[in-house]
């Protein structure tokens, strides 16, 4: 039934933008509904909803679609992350018609990344690229400000160079596989392995997706766009998007697609560590709250390129759980500034000090969230970091075993910069009076640093039936 | 093969000028030019229905939506645009230049693909593929379309009240 979670969303928005009265109060409701059940039926994965044939439709619609472990992850983390949106939108949207519009353009963008994470065709997965990618324009330019409107200019002339390299990839795969379905080309680049024109198809993909991962060297549009978007558009784009849009559509296109050779995962693998260093080392130097959270998004996307670069079932299984503790803990920690942002009026990590004592939940579920992404046990980043060092070592890429290392080292230490100036430090006498934030912003952050601990603490129970759920996908 | 070579020669003069051009107007259309080259591109290449699509979409409707946003803007003034020409020539003053190189080194390396092409097929009807063989892209362009829709309403309905 995997074409519910596409129709319904879309349907939704249609309904409730139909002339009728009280439409509007429902929205919210809905929609927070739409994403709690999509998580649930992703936590049941035999449940009914996986296996009903829609026939009630299947005269009309003929879709190819298909959901394995991989895209189930994918799904779990665009519900969890878009209902947290959804929650953080009550403080930064006041307005009641804007806030109907935002969830509107939520709607649609889930919709999208959904088909995205169930898309078994290249051409398919192209075009709901795209619906993402116009849903997230919108949401960075929200506010209308200046910094959102040059953030969305940015983002938009740098995906449309990542749409150009991937829709030239596409053509030359079609020329070469006279198809777009994901194991047919796989079959033909088998059979014509080293011809110019595959390695140049191919090559132009891998790029088309760094450039949307903002992977590094290809990471100049991300800090700016996460930095200028508004608030619950900053947590949206950093939790999920830019996963969705790129992270997650380079591991499936190498996964079911490509396939692992030498030079592939050589790619991979130097792209992967040069953005767990470089990003680590640029969120170092900054004073910027946003900023420097996104420059730890690069590093951390980085890990989850160096697990998929290993090429075996434990990497790669390492980073679908990356990815979705970094939906969890990003998205935390995004929340986390939002609601020093809503509080104090700035992001200017060197002006705060001593926030912990008034504002004692945000300081304490950042710590988590920190301590998470910094790899540290018993916390779900610590077995996801794991999981791709062992992989790393296991394939012998020791070199890369021993970059991931010092970059979680890195983490800690710009984590623990972040938290010792703005929660721990000395207090500033101008934010002395300042309170915790309001329930919008603390539900969602609450509930993801209980879910940070949860996983954390039953990963060792969970893993190996999930390791295991990666073998049919990856095929070794 | 002397007419393809023509076209695109015209194809990539057009394209140059669309860039490099000082007027946004004249611009616009000098994709419309570049688009209706392409037509006659992809016409001689037996794609008549995708070059019908090309020329009533980007040669036409895509320039019209470009100059029918230009004509709402403000234009600059004349200092203005001898300021923006310096710096637009200073990062495009190249391009010409790389694409002549670029196109140089690949005629000498003469750069065989040996990828077996599939035997083209017969042209499917375009009303089966669309309305059967390619439903989920169909949603998809749908959804994209009324994004857009839906985002011009949203951003300029905002602009229209704070104005």
């Amino acid at each position: 039934m995997c074409a519910s979670l596409i129709l319904i969303p879309f349907i939704s928005v249609l309904i409730l933008n139909l002339p009728i009265k009280g439409m509007k109060r429902l929205a919210f409701g809905l929609a927070a509904l739409l994403f709690l059940l999509q998580m649930v039926a992703v936590l049941i994965p035999d449940a009914a909803f996986w296996k009903i044939n829609h026939s009630f439709c299947a005269g009309i619609f003929n879709f190819e679609l298909g959901a394995d472990i991989l895209s189930k992850v994918v799904l779990f983390c665009i519900g969890m992350v878009s209902l947290v949106t959804l929650f953080s939108a009550l403080t930064f949207v006041k307005d009641s018609d804007e806030k109907f519009n935002f969830i509107n353009i939520l709607l649609i963008a889930v919709c999208g990344m959904n088909a995205v994470a169930m898309a078994k065709d290249i051409f398919s997965l192209y075009v709901f690229l795209e619906v993402v990618a116009v849903s997230s324009f919108i949401l960075i330019a929200f506010n209308r400000d200046m910094p959102g409107l040059e953030g969305a200019f940015k983002y938009i002339v740098l995906s449309g160079v990542a749409t150009v390299l991937m829709i030239a990839g596409i053509a030359l795969l079609v020329l070469i596989a006279g198809s777009t379905n994901f194991s047919l080309i796989h079959y033909m680049l088998i059979a014509q392995n080293k011809s110019l024109i595959v390695s140049l198809a191919i090559g132009l993909f891998i790029v088309a997706l760094f450039i949307k991962s903002g992977l590094m060297p290809f990471h100049g549009w991300l800090p700016d766009v996460y930095t200028s978007a508004p608030a619950p558009a900053s947590v949206l784009l950093a939790g999920i998007i830019t996963k969705v849009a790129g992270v997650y559509a380079l591991i499936r296109i190498v996964v079911s697609m490509l396939g692992f050779s030498a030079s592939i995962q050589s790619i991979l693998l130097f792209v992967g560590a040069v953005s767990v260093i470089l990003g680590a080392l640029a969120a170092l130097t900054q004073s910027d709250f946003k900023r420097m959270l996104s420059y730890s998004s690069i590093s951390q996307v980085g890990y989850i390129i160096l697990g998929l670069g290993s090429g075996s079932v434990l990497g790669i299984a390492g980073a679908a759980f990356h990815i979705f503790n970094h939906a969890s803990f990003k998205s935390l920690l995004f929340i986390n500034s939002a609601a020093v942002e809503s509080r104090l009026g700035s992001r200017d990590i060197d002006k705060m000090g001593g926030l912990a004592k008034q504002m004692p939940l945000t300081s304490l579920t950042s710590v988590i969230g920190s301590l998470s992404c910094a790899g540290i046990p018993p916390l779900a980043g610590f077995w996801s970091k794991l999981m791709i060092i062992i992989a790393l070592w296991l394939v012998g890429f020791k070199g890369y075993a021993v970059i991931a290392v010092l970059g979680s080292i890195l983490t800690l230490a710009y984590f623990l910069t972040l938290q010792r100036k703005v929660f721990f430090g000395k207090p500033s006498d101008e934010f002395k009076d300042i309170k915790e934030a309001g329930f919008s912003l603390m539900f969602p952050a609450i509930a993801l640093a209980v879910l940070i601990v949860a996983a954390g603490l039953l990963a060792p129970w969970l893993l190996k039936g999930f390791i295991l759920g990666f073998v049919p996908i990856i095929g070794g | 093969m002397f007419l393809d070579i023509l076209i695109l020669i015209l194809l990539v003069s057009a394209a140059l000028w669309t860039v490099m051009c000082r007027s946004l107007l004249r611009s616009a259309i000098g994709l419309a030019l570049t688009s209706a080259i392409l037509t006659l591109m992809i016409f001689k290449m037996n794609a008549p229905l995708a070059a019908v699509f090309e020329l009533s979409v980007c040669a036409g409707l895509i320039p019209v939506l470009f100059i029918s946003v230009i004509s709402l803007t403000q234009a600059m003034t004349k200092q203005e645009v001898i300021e923006h020409m310096k710096s637009r020539l200073a990062r495009f003053w190249g391009l010409p230049l790389v694409i002549i190189i670029l196109g140089l080194v690949l005629g000498l390396l003469s750069i065989k693909f040996k990828a077996k092409l599939p035997l083209s097929e017969v042209e499917t009807d375009p009303r089966l593929v669309m309305w059967h063989l390619r439903q989920l892209d169909l949603l998809g362009q749908i959804i994209i379309l009324f994004t857009g829709v839906f985002g011009v309403v949203v951003l300029f309905k905002e602009r229209k009240k704070s104005g």
